[in-house]
C-alpha cells in the first residue's frame, strides 16, 4: 500500500459529480485500490451506485439520533459496496434548515478522529454544487484533498462555477497542500465542447484529465442503481471511466496551483470560440419577443 | 475655562494619538475632544464600529437586548437561545432588582438557556426552541411569557424563531417574543436596545392596545429606569407623591402587564433616553403619548424634573410637586450640609454607557465637585448634543475610549475620582485614584431620587475620602 492520496470531485450542481467520481473509483477498485467514499452532500447520494441503495445512516442523521458525534462508533456509518469500496454519507439537514456547512465539517472530523482512512489507498470526497460557504470547503483545506478534480461541461454556468471552484483552491493553496487535480469535462454535447473544455483547464493553469462522452448507457446503469463498470463492464462507457480512473491515478503530485480568471476573460474565451460573437452585447438583457 | 487648560487638553489629546499607527490616530482623533462652550454638541464622531487592537469596553447587540432591556422584565423567563456562554457568563450582570419569589413568579436572577449542541447547529434549533417553552410551561407554570434572545449562531444558520413564536404563543396564551439581538449585529449594544424596543412595540404594546383599562388623568409611566439598586422604586415615590399615578415601570421591575398598559399613559417619562427613546417615539406616534426626558440625581435636577413633569399637568399636580419638594428639601439640605464641605472642588472624570456620562453631572455639582471630563460607551450624536446641556467649557469628551486612552487622561489629569465600570476600576484604583462603579452603583444604590441622592453622596465621600489613599504610593510620583 502506498502514501493515503485523497482526492475530491466538486463541481455545479447536476454537472454529473456523483455519477462521474462514483464510476471513477470503481474502475480505480478494479486496479486493486482500497477505497474511501465521503458523501459531503445532504442529500445523500453519493454513495448510491457502490451500494446499490441510499445510504440510510448517514453520520449526522444517526449522531442527531445518539445526541452527538462524539456517542458513534464507525462501523454505524461505515458501509462496504462494490469490491469493497467503504462508503460513508455525512448527511445532513432537511433544506432550508439549520447548516449543512457545519455538518460537513463535523462528519469529516468524526471520520478522521476514528480511523476511517486507516489501510485505505483512496479517500474521495464528493461535495455538493458551488462552495456556498466555508464548511464546503473543508475537503479543500489543510491536511485534506491534497487533488481537486472539477467536473464541468461546455456549458457556460458549468464553465463559470469551475472558474469559482478554482478561487477556493487557490486561496487554501498557499496554506495547505492541495492542488488542482484537472478538469473532467462530461459531455453535454455542446458546440466546439473538447475545444472550450482545453482551452479553459489552460487558462486555470490546469489540464483537461479527460473528455467523457455522452452516452445512455450511464443512464441505464442509474436505474439499476450501478455503475457502468459493474453494470456493463465491456462497454466503450465503461472503458472511458476506466482511462479516466488510469490517468487520475498516474497524476499523484502533478496537481497545479490554479489560476482563476475574471468573469469577462470567460466571456472573452466564449467569443473566442464563436460561442458567443461581440454583436452579441446587444442583445444583452432583451427578450425574445422585444 | 483657561485658554491654557483647554490647550493643555488639547495637548494631551494630541499625545495619546501619537501612539497609535497612522490610520488608527487619525480614526480616533474624531472621537476625542476638547468641549467648547456654545457649540451644539461636543463634537465627536460616535456610534462607529470599534477600531480593531484597540480594548473597547463595549458590549454587543445581545449585551443590549437581554441584558439591558429585557431581562428585567421579571415575570417573563427570558431564554438565552444558543450555546451556553452567552447566557452563562451574563447571568446576573446588571443589578436590576425586583420583587417577587424567584421561580415561582419572578425569573429575573435566573439563566435559562437552550445550550445548542452541534447537532442543533446542523439541524437547526427550531425544533428545540419549541419543545423548550414547553418546558418552561411545565416547570414555571405560573410564567406570563417568554422571551427569545438570539444568540449569533441562530442568525447566521437562518433558524425561524419568529414561527416558532408565533405557534407557541397560540398554543400557551402568552407573550413569546423573538428577539434577533444576534451580537455580529450593529457596532454596540446599543442596536441591541432598538431591537429590544422593537420587538416589545411588536409583541407586547400593539398586541394589548385594545386591551380594556381603567385610566385617570394622571398616568405615568417610568421609561428606561432599570431599577438598579432600587432605582425606580426611589424615583417612583415622588411622583406618586405629587399626586401621578405610575401605570408600568420600562422595565426595571415590570411585569407583562404593566408593559401591556404602555399605550394607556398619559405621558412617558423616559430617563435613559439612549436605550429606549425608540418606544416613545413609537407610542406618541401611533397613541398620541407625548414623552419627555427627566433627570432624578441630585436635588437641583430632582427639584427641576419635578417642575417640568408637573407642567403638563394641572395645579394639582403642579402644588403636588412642591410639595414634594419643600417635604425633600430639609433632607437634601442636611446631606449636602454633610458631604459638599468634604467634596467640595474635587473633580471626577466618568466613562458611562449611554446616559449616565451626562446625567449625574449635576449631582456631582450639587456636591461642589467638578465633571473634568465624561464620555460614553455608546451614545449616538443627539446624546452628544444633549451633554451640552451638563458638562462646562473645556470638559476633556472622548467617545468608545480605548483602555489605554482612558489610563492616559486619569494619569494626567489626576481627578479625585473616577466613575465608570468593572473593566476599568481595578486599573484606576492601582493607579492610586479613588473609584466607583457608575454602571452597578458598586453593589449599593439606589441612586436615583431624593433618597438615591443620601446613598449617593454618601458613596461619593466613601470612595474619595478613604484612609486607604494615604497609604498607597502611585509610580508617578517622584520617590
Amino acid at each position: 500500500m502506498g502514501k493515503l492520496r485523497q482526492v475530491a470531485f466538486y463541481g455545479k450542481g447536476g454537472i454529473g459529480k456523483s455519477t462521474t467520481s462514483q464510476n471513477t473509483l470503481a474502475a480505480l477498485a478494479d486496479l486493486d485500490q482500497k477505497i474511501l467514499i465521503v458523501g459531503c452532500d445532504p442529500k445523500a447520494d453519493s454513495t448510491r451506485l457502490i451500494l446499490h441503495a441510499k445510504a440510510q445512516d448517514t453520520v449526522l442523521s444517526l449522531a442527531a439520533e445518539a445526541g452527538s458525534v462524539e456517542d458513534l462508533e464507525l462501523e454505524d456509518v461505515l458501509k462496504t459496496g462494490y469490491k469493497d469500496i467503504r462508503c460513508v454519507e455525512s448527511g445532513g439537514p432537511e433544506p432550508g434548515v439549520g447548516c449543512a456547512g457545519r455538518g460537513v465539517i463535523t462528519s469529516i472530523n468524526f471520520l478522521e478522529e476514528n480511523g476511517a482512512y486507516d489501510g485505505i489507498d483512496y479517500v474521495s470526497y464528493d461535495v455538493l454544487g458551488d462552495v456556498v460557504c466555508g464548511g464546503f470547503a473543508m475537503p479543500i483545506r489543510e491536511n485534506k484533498a491534497q487533488e481537486i478534480y472539477i467536473v464541468m461541461s461546455g456549458e457556460m454556468m458549468a464553465m463559470y462555477a469551475a472558474n469559482n471552484i478554482s478561487k477556493g483552491i487557490l486561496k487554501y493553496a498557499s496554506t495547505g497542500g492541495v492542488r488542482l487535480g484537472g478538469l473532467i469535462c462530461n459531455s453535454r454535447q455542446t458546440d466546439k465542447e473538447l475545444d472550450l473544455a482545453e482551452a479553459l483547464a489552460k487558462k486555470l493553469n490546469s489540464k483537461l484529465i479527460h473528455f467523457v462522452p455522452r452516452d445512455n448507457i450511464v443512464q441505464h446503469a442509474e436505474l439499476r442503481r450501478m455503475t457502468v463498470i459493474e453494470y456493463a463492464p465491456d462497454s466503450q462507457q465503461a472503458d472511458e471511466y476506466r482511462q479516466l480512473a488510469k490517468k487520475i491515478h498516474e497524476n499523484g503530485g502533478k496537481g497545479t496551483i490554479p489560476t482563476p480568471i475574471t468573469m469577462e476573460e470567460l466571456e472573452e474565451l466564449l467569443m473566442e470560440f464563436g460561442i458567443m460573437t461581440k454583436e452579441d452585447e446587444a442583445v444583452i438583457g432583451k427578450a425574445a419577443n422585444a | 475655562m483657561t485658554v491654557d487648560v483647554k490647550a493643555e487638553r488639547k495637548a494631551l489629546i494630541e499625545e495619546v494619538l501619537k501612539e497609535y499607527p497612522e490610520k488608527t490616530a487619525k480614526k480616533r482623533a474624531k472621537h476625542l475632544n476638547v468641549y467648547e462652550e456654545g457649540k451644539p454638541d461636543c463634537g465627536v464622531k460616535s456610534n462607529v464600529k470599534s477600531i480593531p487592537g484597540v480594548m473597547t469596553v463595549r458590549g454587543c447587540a445581545y449585551a443590549g437586548a437581554k441584558g439591558v432591556v429585557w431581562g428585567p422584565v421579571k415575570d417573563m423567563v427570558h431564554v438565552s437561545h444558543g450555546p451556553v456562554g452567552c447566557g452563562h457568563y451574563s447571568w446576573s450582570q446588571r443589578r436590576n432588582y425586583s420583587t417577587g419569589i424567584t421561580g415561582v413568579n419572578s425569573w429575573v436572577t435566573m439563566q435559562v438557556t437552550s445550550d445548542f449542541q452541534e447537532k442543533d447547529i446542523v439541524f437547526g434549533g427550531d425544533k428545540k426552541l419549541d419543545k423548550l417553552i414547553n418546558e418552561i410551561e411545565t416547570l414555571f407554570p405560573l410564567n406570563n411569557g417568554v422571551s427569545v434572545m438570539s444568540e449569533c449562531p441562530i442568525g447566521l444558520i437562518g433558524d425561524d424563531i419568529e414561527a416558532v413564536a408565533k405557534k407557541k404563543a397560540k398554543e400557551i396564551g402568552k407573550v413569546v417574543a423573538p428577539v434577533r439581538c444576534e451580537g455580529f449585529r450593529g457596532v454596540s449594544q446599543s442596536l441591541g436596545h432598538h431591537i429590544a424596543n422593537d420587538v416589545m412595540r411588536d409583541y407586547v404594546v400593539d398586541k394589548a392596545a385594545d386591551k380594556p383599562f381603567e385610566g385617570t388623568p394622571y398616568d405615568v409611566v417610568i421609561v428606561g429606569d432599570y431599577n438598579i439598586g432600587g432605582d425606580a422604586w426611589a424615583s417612583r415615590i415622588l411622583l406618586e407623591e405629587m399626586g401621578l399615578r405610575v401605570i408600568a415601570q420600562w422595565s426595571g421591575d415590570a411585569s407583562v402587564a404593566e408593559m401591556e398598559r404602555g399605550s394607556k399613559a398619559k405621558l412617558n417619562l423616559i430617563h435613559c433616553y439612549r436605550s429606549m427613546n425608540y418606544i416613545c417615539r413609537h407610542m406618541e406616534e401611533k397613541y398620541g403619548i407625548p414623552w419627555m426626558e427627566y433627570n432624578f440625581f441630585g436635588p437641583s435636577q430632582i427639584a427641576k424634573s419635578l417642575r417640568a413633569i408637573a407642567e403638563q399637568f394641572d395645579d394639582k399636580i403642579k402644588d403636588g410637586a412642591e410639595r414634594v419638594i419643600a417635604k425633600y428639601q430639609p433632607m437634601a439640605d442636611a446631606i449636602l450640609a454633610k458631604y459638599k464641605p468634604r467634596l467640595e472642588g474635587k473633580r471626577i472624570m466618568l466613562y458611562v454607557g449611554g446616559l449616565r456620562p451626562r446625567h449625574v453631572a449635576d449631582a456631582y455639582g450639587d456636591l461642589g465637585m467638578e465633571v473634568i471630563g465624561t464620555g460614553y460607551e455608546f451614545a449616538h450624536g443627539d446624546d452628544y448634543q444633549r451633554t451640552t446641556k451638563y458638562v462646562k467649557d473645556g470638559t476633556l469628551i472622548y467617545d468608545d475610549v480605548s483602555e489605554f486612552e482612558l489610563e492616559k487622561f486619569i494619569e494626567r489629569l489626576q481627578p479625585d475620582l473616577v466613575g465608570s465600570g468593572i473593566k476599568e476600576k481595578y486599573g484606576t484604583q492601582k493607579m492610586g485614584v479613588p473609584f466607583r462603579q457608575l454602571h452597578s452603583w458598586d453593589y449599593s444604590g439606589p441612586y436615583h431620587g431624593y433618597d438615591g441622592f443620601a446613598i449617593f453622596a454618601r458613596d461619593m465621600d466613601l470612595a474619595v475620602n478613604s484612609p486607604v489613599w494615604g497609604l498607597t504610593k502611585a509610580p508617578w510620583k517622584a520617590a
